[in-house]
């Protein structure tokens, strides 16, 4: 259905270009409806704060889904992403007296190597990443737990939340940051080798294999990045709220694959775009921010959550099927 | 045992020497000092039956699998693969049956497929790879476009690109697994110039096929295998089928004519009409209390999914057919073991048996009503079932609850037969009954089927071996293109019917 | 290299092996803790673990047929805030009722998911752990329950009482483990469980029907959960919105320590019981220790990672022979 956008098509007249992007991602129609329906509910939500506010808020499962994109489209699955958040966060605060930038490098290179770890137990042992992930997901929640202890953490300096409250102009920095990885995202799964074999270990592992393709090391990047992404989506959080507890970032995961399905990845990989995924993750802030302005309780927001996903599993069995 | 070769004649040098080659399976001996020479600029055809080791030799040949005896010498040196990449290193590949690409990525990315150019940045070098692609289409002589999705190609498109790796990796040999299989005519055509185009250019071309108009077509000189062993080499245009065939069979086999006469009873099932989606297209056919139908035609031609489609295991849109003169729908399995249907499949362990269950357990599992009291299973019942067949069948088993993973391929299947008579079903299709079977193993389920067909079960026999069918059948039928192409009763079988059957268009 | 060194001159299979380490790493909490052997100790542990010991027998009917269910923790939750919330208004005859109804409900809702629209068991069981999670939430308005009067209601019978010196939940874990081992070891029901998750294709050649099968395991798996949920309630007097939170890992990595294959086709109630408990034991040993709640999440992670290792490495070691 929605295949990656080839290089060629840099060729073609823009407005043509723009219609073909649409085409093959239903998501960002879903996005203009979401914000005409909005829009008509209650007049706060078309206003540039309201927005840029959509943006920020996106950034955060954003990151997430950005770096599980391509773990995806390799076949694969990294349940474990919304622990790493809370890790990074709990790192990043706690650490802040051996200073500003060794704290955050120290918590996003932890998710790093756990994303490594979970992507060299995939490889080498060859369980499933569902499993191996799952109980990561556990796992590291215990270790953000087991660092952290039962508390709350707060920062004894205000640099981390006067990085959060970066902006330029309407934009918070949070938010253009979350853009950037969109596109450079885009770009390596576009443009690069490591992209495109991405693209062919999803699409027909046998014949990488075969012809010769890094697939473990492929695999095992895709993983690390993932992990990594997951770490500065924890500095972030921690960023915007100056505080970290253990138990943040529950339930991310499954926003960020919802994000990543909605937006056109298939499950069983090989295909999928950043573009999609991004369309996806505004589209579901879009929904939650708008369902909060128009005062629907935040315990409905697990139900549809649940329903969303679910709806997911059912188009993405309906589009891609063999 | 090296054929008289006449490679004097021929100007390209000996591009690969296969020397006394043997590899041994649990069980059977597929290869037996198997020995063969390829020239450069030569089509050279490996023919055989069924089970003759044609793909085991071209496996090993392209380092999926490794030799238990003898060497390969590929271009002047002694090679030992290990894997099929270090094959295609080295300048070997082998082109499957089955289409390996990437369908969601374009006809370049797969013909560079793990060589992608790219620059210092890692980004990809499109113009690079586009230009050497219009090279390699360009010297192959196809017609292919570089930026086409390689999955939305019709299938003899998506061989072009599979030909064109070679092309783009220099390849001297290029091994081809019954390419024409899932071809069309036109299509075969355009394969046969794309080859002639490589053999120009002086690779050398092992081809493997059991369809003898086709290598007549295309080859230099053939090959022969039978049984794991090497026949003999043949100068093609020095010979007609005949001479091949002779070869590839070699044995006398019991001419099905001289056989008694068999009175078959009623009609069991008879099918007026039934069209499997993708393979056949309104066929009909019946089989008679006390007959065994064979069902002969190639790989791919749809035998087994019509199987399937009695069997209540794939849906059909246009079915109707009569159990002993009545209408009925199979809608599913459960319906066809009710009514009185047994399917041996043909693939035995994805499909025949649960590896890590006993052979009890495995043979009672269709007829599981039988062994039960209000839900309750009869361990006695089902170890009596179980001996009562180990015993007829002579299976060579450890016990009723042992796991049947590690038997013999000949016992597996005769507990996959043990699971259906257990059944006593009216009617037992046998798909490919004694495949990767051990020859003493396969003389004996021959015979217990004749013994079934005596006793009045109907059957049918889905095979792609030649002598099976003209051993077994009372009457057989030839399935080609989709349609049903012949109908011989026992007095008109013979090699020649049927090969006219999968021939004729 | 190592781990061929130590198992080769004992003949252990690769999962003997991950057990046996367990083994040792329990041996040697008891050094540290000899308290936890008391019997008032064991007691209560196997208390404690009749709920999660439950819910595990309905695990391993789904895992047996070769699929997961996550949607449990939530479920337990759902079902113990009903009960605990109905008890008070409507009897406690009719909140156990509603609550073994939902567990039923949900469990035909899981079923239809997986083995009717055939979606991957893993993401729609876990959509389901959100959804139910948010009609928890959603039913009692972010609040816990409470029973107000504990000590005059018959309800508590099941979650505190003793009969002949043993505690209730204990003796509906044994009733339940020998009436469910029965079910899978010697009914025709059982079989085809074992054959789908053995080889759910060979299983179809032979006229199973295997849709209807996985969604009786579904069913199963709910209405157990329903019933671990009426005893904790009891047990508790109370329910969080949380209560189950985190369950279903915990009783998935018990059933597959018993032995059961996250591959299909091989596991028993029994041993899954046992694995359950063997956990509880080890949670109990590193409480006594002083270790906090949360160091049990980390051995789920390596349990789940060395067993489902151990038994993929024996079937390749199998295959290859």
């Amino acid at each position: 259905m929605m295949s990656q956008v080839s290089a060629h098509e840099t060729h073609m007249m823009p407005f043509a270009k723009v219609i073909n992007v649409a085409k093959r991602n239903p998501i960002w129609l879903v996005l203009v409806v979401l914000i005409a329906l909005f829009s008509f509910q209650t007049p706060y939500f078309l206003t540039v704060f309201n927005l840029s506010n959509i943006l920020y808020q996106a950034a955060l499962i954003g990151f997430l889904a950005v770096g599980l994109t391509p773990v995806l489209i390799n076949g694969n699955v990294d349940l474990s992403v919304g622990a790493m958040v809370a890790l990074s966060a709990c790192l990043a605060v706690s650490l802040q007296h051996i200073g500003f930038v060794p704290a955050l490098v120290i918590a996003v290179l932890a998710c790093t190597c756990l994303g490594l770890l979970n992507g060299i137990i995939v490889e080498y042992t060859g369980v499933n990443s569902f499993i191996v992930t799952l109980a990561a997901m556990l796992g590291v929640r215990g270790l953000a737990f087991l660092y952290a202890g039962d508390t709350s953490l707060s920062s004894p300096t205000s640099d981390l939340m006067e990085l959060g409250m970066m902006a330029v102009g309407p934009l918070s920095a949070t938010a253009i940051v979350f853009v950037i990885f969109v596109v450079v995202f885009q770009i390596m799964l576009s443009r690069t080798a490591h992209g495109r074999n991405t693209y062919a270990i999803g699409g027909n592992r046998a014949a990488c294999e075969n012809a010769g393709v890094h697939v473990r090391r492929n695999v095992i990047v895709n993983f690390a990045v993932s992990g990594t992404m997951a770490g500065i989506a924890g500095v972030s959080m921690a960023a915007q709220l100056g505080a970290a507890t253990p138990s943040y970032g529950a339930e991310y995961e499954l926003w960020a694959i919802i994000a990543i399905v909605l937006g056109g990845t298939s499950l069983q990989g090989g295909r999928g775009t950043m573009i999609g995924t991004f369309g996806a993750v505004l589209a579901l802030a879009a929904l939650r921010n708008g369902l909060n302005l128009i005062q629907v309780s935040g315990f409905y927001v697990l139900v549809i959550l649940g329903l969303t996903l679910i709806i997911a599993l059912v188009l993405d069995r309906q589009f891609n099927r063999e | 045992m090296k054929a008289n070769d006449k490679s004097s004649q021929r100007a390209g040098e000996i591009s690969l020497s296969v020397n006394g080659i043997s590899k041994r399976f649990p069980g059977v001996l597929a290869l037996d000092k198997v020995s063969v020479d390829v020239h450069a600029g030569e089509v050279h055809a490996i023919c055989g039956e069924n089970g003759a080791g044609k793909s085991t030799l071209m496996k090993v040949i392209a380092g999926n699998y490794r030799a238990d005896e003898g060497d390969l010498v590929f271009r002047g040196v002694k090679i030992d693969l290990r894997s099929p990449l270090q094959a295609k290193e080295l300048g070997i590949l082998l082109i499957h049956q089955e289409i390996s690409l990437v369908p969601e990525l374009t006809v370049a990315e797969n013909i560079f497929l793990g060589s992608l150019p790219y620059n210092r940045m890692g980004f990809v070098d499109w113009q690079q790879l586009y230009r050497r692609t219009e090279e390699v289409i360009a010297k192959a002589g196809f017609k292919l476009s570089a930026k086409d999705i390689a999955g939305e190609l019709p299938v003899a498109r998506q061989q072009m690109v599979e030909i064109a790796r070679a092309v783009a990796l220099q390849s001297s040999l290029v091994i081809f697994d019954e390419p024409t299989a899932s071809l069309t005519e036109a299509e075969a055509k355009a394969l046969f110039d794309t080859i002639r185009q490589l053999k120009e250019n002086g690779v050398a071309i092992l081809y493997i096929s059991h369809k003898l108009p086709e290598i007549l077509q295309i080859s230099d000189r053939v090959s022969v295998l039978r049984d794991g062993r090497y026949q003999g080499t043949l100068q093609t245009d020095e010979v007609d089928e005949n001479a091949i065939t002779a070869l590839m069979i070699g044995r006398h086999l019991e001419n099905p004519n001289d056989r008694p006469a068999s009175h078959p009873g009623d009609e069991v099932l008879s099918i007026d009409r039934i069209t499997v989606p993708g393979f056949i297209d309104q066929a009909e056919l019946s089989v008679h209390a006390g007959e065994i139908l064979g069902m002969y035609g190639l790989v791919g031609a749809g035998r087994s999914e019509l199987a399937e489609v009695i069997f209540g295991l794939r849906d059909s849109p246009d079915v109707s057919m009569r159990w002993h003169g009545k209408p009925v729908k199979i809608s599913s399995p459960s319906d066809a073991v009710r009514l009185g249907i047994g399917l041996v499949p043909e693939d035995r362990k994805d499909h025949g048996l649960i590896l890590d269950m006993g052979g009890a357990t495995n043979m009672t599992l269709p007829a599981l009503r039988a062994v039960q009291h209000f839900g309750f299973i009869s361990r006695d019942k089902e170890v009596r079932i179980f001996e009562d067949y180990r015993e007829k069948l002579q299976i060579a088993a450890r016990g009723p609850f042992a796991s049947v993973r590690t038997l013999s391929g000949g016992n597996q299947q005769k507990i996959v037969l043990g699971k259906w008579l257990s059944t006593h079903p009216d009617l037992l299709i046998l798909d490919e009954p004694t495949r990767g079977v051990d020859v003493g193993a396969k003389a004996e389920i021959h015979r217990l089927i004749s013994e079934l067909a005596k006793a009045g079960m109907a059957i049918i026999v889905i095979s792609s071996e030649m002598p099976e069918i003209l051993l077994l059948s009372d009457r057989a039928i030839v399935i080609h293109n989709g349609r049903v192409t012949r109908e011989l009763p026992r007095a008109q079988l013979s090699e020649q019917t049927l090969v006219e059957g999968i021939t004729s268009t | 290299m190592l781990l061929q060194i130590i198992r080769k001159p004992f003949h252990l299979s690769y999962y003997q092996l991950v057990i046996a380490f367990f083994g040792l790493a329990l041996i040697g909490i008891l050094f540290v803790a000899p308290t936890m052997l008391s019997p008032d100790n064991i007691k209560l542990v196997l208390r404690q673990g009749s709920i999660p010991a439950l819910m595990a027998i309905g695990v391993t009917f789904v895992v047996i047929s070769g699929r997961l269910d996550l949607s449990i923790g939530s479920l337990l939750s759902l079902c113990a805030i009903l009960i605990v919330d109905l008890h008070d208004k409507v009897g406690p005859v009719i909140a156990i009722g509603a609550g073994l109804g939902i567990g039923l409900l949900v469990g035909c809702v899981n079923g239809f998911l997986v083995a009717v629209l055939r979606l991957n068991p893993l993401i729609a069981t876990l959509g389901m752990l959100s959804l139910l999670q948010g009609i928890s939430l959603i039913y009692s308005d972010g609040r816990n329950a409470l029973i107000m009067d504990p000590e005059n209601t018959w309800f508590s019978f099941i979650g505190r009482s003793y009969i002949a010196g043993i505690p209730v939940p204990i003796i509906i874990l044994i009733i339940a483990t020998i009436g469910f081992s029965i079910l899978l070891r010697y009914t025709t029901f059982g079989r085809k469980i074992y054959a789908i998750g053995g080889n759910e294709a060979a299983s179809r050649y032979s006229g199973i029907n295997a849709k209807r099968i996985v969604f009786s395991c579904y069913v199963i798996s709910g209405l157990m959960t329903a019933v671990a949920a009426v005893v904790f309630s009891s047990r508790v007097m109370g329910a969080q919105n949380n209560s189950g939170s985190g369950l279903e890992l915990y009783v998935l990595s018990g059933v597959i320590l018993g032995g059961a294959s996250l591959f299909g086709g091989s596991g028993t109630i029994l041993l899954s019981v046992v694995g359950v408990m063997i956990l509880e034991f080890i949670q109990n040993g590193l409480l006594i220790v002083g270790l906090p709640y949360y160091t049990q999440w980390i051995l789920t992670w390596i349990v789940i990672i060395a067993i489902v290792w151990s038994d993929l490495a024996s079937k390749r070691y199998r295959e290859h022979q």
